[in-house]
């Protein structure tokens, strides 16, 4: 991008990033120094920036997730200072601006940190492990037939609120980046929570959340004991009160068979 | 899988064997409390116990399951979440997490040992048998004379003192965790369960702790 277009004061940033060439490999901190970073750049912009004047040095550039860049795809994610996606609540990496920092901070980059999330190149990690979740039972399998006249099925208010509060999970995976346990708990509960609000997904709702917290020991994920940063860490704000929800079903699931 | 194999099941059950033990401690504080009466309080409610017979024999063996069940869980589920994440960040900041919340298997440790402990002082009698062994005017064993002997020796008193404020932390995280886990978390309640679970974990704390404090400070004295 074009620095010129800016009247802003630029900023000279202090970049501690996570260089890892691989899985196997053993990784570490390597510090480059970000120039004419303006406050209106996005932080991956910030990054894009250094890695132009890596790749003119002749340094492999920083590798990192990212598409939309609008905060919506989920696929974008590094720990920013210590912070999944940064200190910015309720925003992805992408939606981060650089006028959250000032000329000459220091600024530690890592990769999302779990045993189910291998590390494929410095902060890239894959991320499968939260698609073999979906598949394992967040979705509906149940014919419905074709498309229903609006309202046909009745759906209460709160139901229909509830469902779409959970289903603004994007599936970045911060909740467990932020997870003291590395669990998934709380990507597990707004599919569960979200599914099982309406008519369609009760259907399946005991087999699906049996499945699913059973893929997600299988996978490596821990379990949840309730420091609830996950919630502190989501861009998208999704709340514990679908882990809650989650262990409502599951017990339901149990009990009623 | 099994309910003892689901991340969710195991929780439930450390979830329900906590909130037991819980109430085993109200009713443990409530009936030693009979010390502030005096050696016709405590003495004639440890020979109401014993006068239980089997019963008392069912109980503790229903809470040794109940608490050997908790620490079996409570290891096995941290081992398992440090598994999951083994290589650890270098910079990780908290945002949400508490204290109590991230030392709940050292305060479990901690209060462990303490229970060992304590059963081997005041039910095994093994540790200071000097000071277990009487008989009070009414020809009752004499519990009131064993604790304010074993209170008034400062390294004893300190132990449990020490043991009170690891119950303090545990049960702070654990009883809103607990409530959690069994799903009675809407959304808006679950600060006001967080902030109720410290004051009835302070409460219960304090309370067991007014028991050698009392004793060191002469109150309570035989």
């Amino acid at each position: 991008m074009s620095h010129a277009a800016s009247n802003h004061e630029t900023m000279t940033l202090k970049i501690f990033a996570w260089r890892q060439k691989n899985a196997q490999e053993k990784g570490r901190f390597e510090q480059y120094t970000a120039k004419n970073i303006i406050p209106e750049m996005s932080f991956l912009e910030m990054i894009d920036v250094l890695n132009e004047d890596l790749i003119a040095q002749g340094i492999d550039p920083i590798v990192f997730d990212n598409d939309c860049r609008e905060g919506i795809c989920g696929t974008c994610g590094m720990v920013v200072n210590g912070v999944p996606h940064g200190p910015e609540d309720l925003v992805t990496s992408c939606q981060l601006h650089m006028r959250r920092f000032k000329d000459g901070d220091s600024i530690y980059l890592e990769p999302w940190r779990a045993k189910a999330f291998p590390i494929i190149r410095d902060l890239v990690v894959d991320r499968t492990a939260m698609d073999k979740l979906i598949e394992s039972g967040g979705y509906i399998s149940a014919h419905t037939g074709g498309v229903p006249d609006g309202n046909a099925i009745p759906v209460s208010k709160p139901d229909a609120d509830t469902g779409m509060d959970a289903a603004e999970c994007i599936g970045c995976g911060a909740c467990v980046a932020a997870c003291p346990n590395g669990s998934a708990m709380l990507f597990v509960g707004a599919k569960v929570t979200h599914l099982a609000s309406y008519p369609q997904g009760r259907i399946e709702a005991a087999q699906r959340v049996c499945d699913m917290t059973d893929t997600m020991v299988k996978l490596g994920f821990g379990n949840c004991s309730n420091h609830y940063e996950c919630e502190a860490a989501c861009p998208k704000g999704i709340s514990v009160r679908f882990i809650a929800k989650l262990n409502r079903e599951y017990i339901k699931a149990k009990i009623c068979g | 899988m099994s309910i003892l194999q689901s991340a969710v099941g195991r929780k439930i059950f450390m979830a329900i064997t906590g909130l037991l033990m819980f109430l085993f401690l109200v009713i443990h504080m409530l009936g030693n409390s009979s010390l502030f009466i005096g050696p016709d309080g405590l003495n004639a409610y440890a020979e109401f116990l014993h006068s239980l017979g089997a019963g008392v024999w069912i109980f503790r063996l229903v809470m040794a399951v109940l608490f050997i069940f908790h620490v079996i869980l409570g290891i096995q589920l941290t081992a398992e979440n440090r598994d999951a994440r083994p290589i650890q960040y270098m910079h990780k900041k908290d945002l949400r997490t508490t204290v109590a919340a991230k030392s709940m298997i050292y305060t479990g440790v901690v209060i462990l040992g303490f229970v060992v402990y304590h059963l081997l002082h005041f039910t095994v009698r093994i540790t200071n048998p000097e000071i277990s062994q009487g008989i009070d005017a009414a020809g009752r064993f004499d519990v009131y004379t064993m604790v304010v002997l074993s209170f008034e020796n400062f390294a004893i008193a300190a132990v449990y003192i020490i043991a009170m404020f690891a119950l303090l932390f545990h049960i702070s995280h654990g009883l809103s965790s607990m409530l959690q886990t069994l799903g009675l978390n809407n959304g808006p309640i679950l600060g006001t369960l967080q902030k109720i679970g410290y004051v009835v974990a302070a409460a219960i704390a304090l309370g067991y702790v007014t028991f050698p404090v009392s004793v060191l400070l002469g109150i309570v004295k035989v």
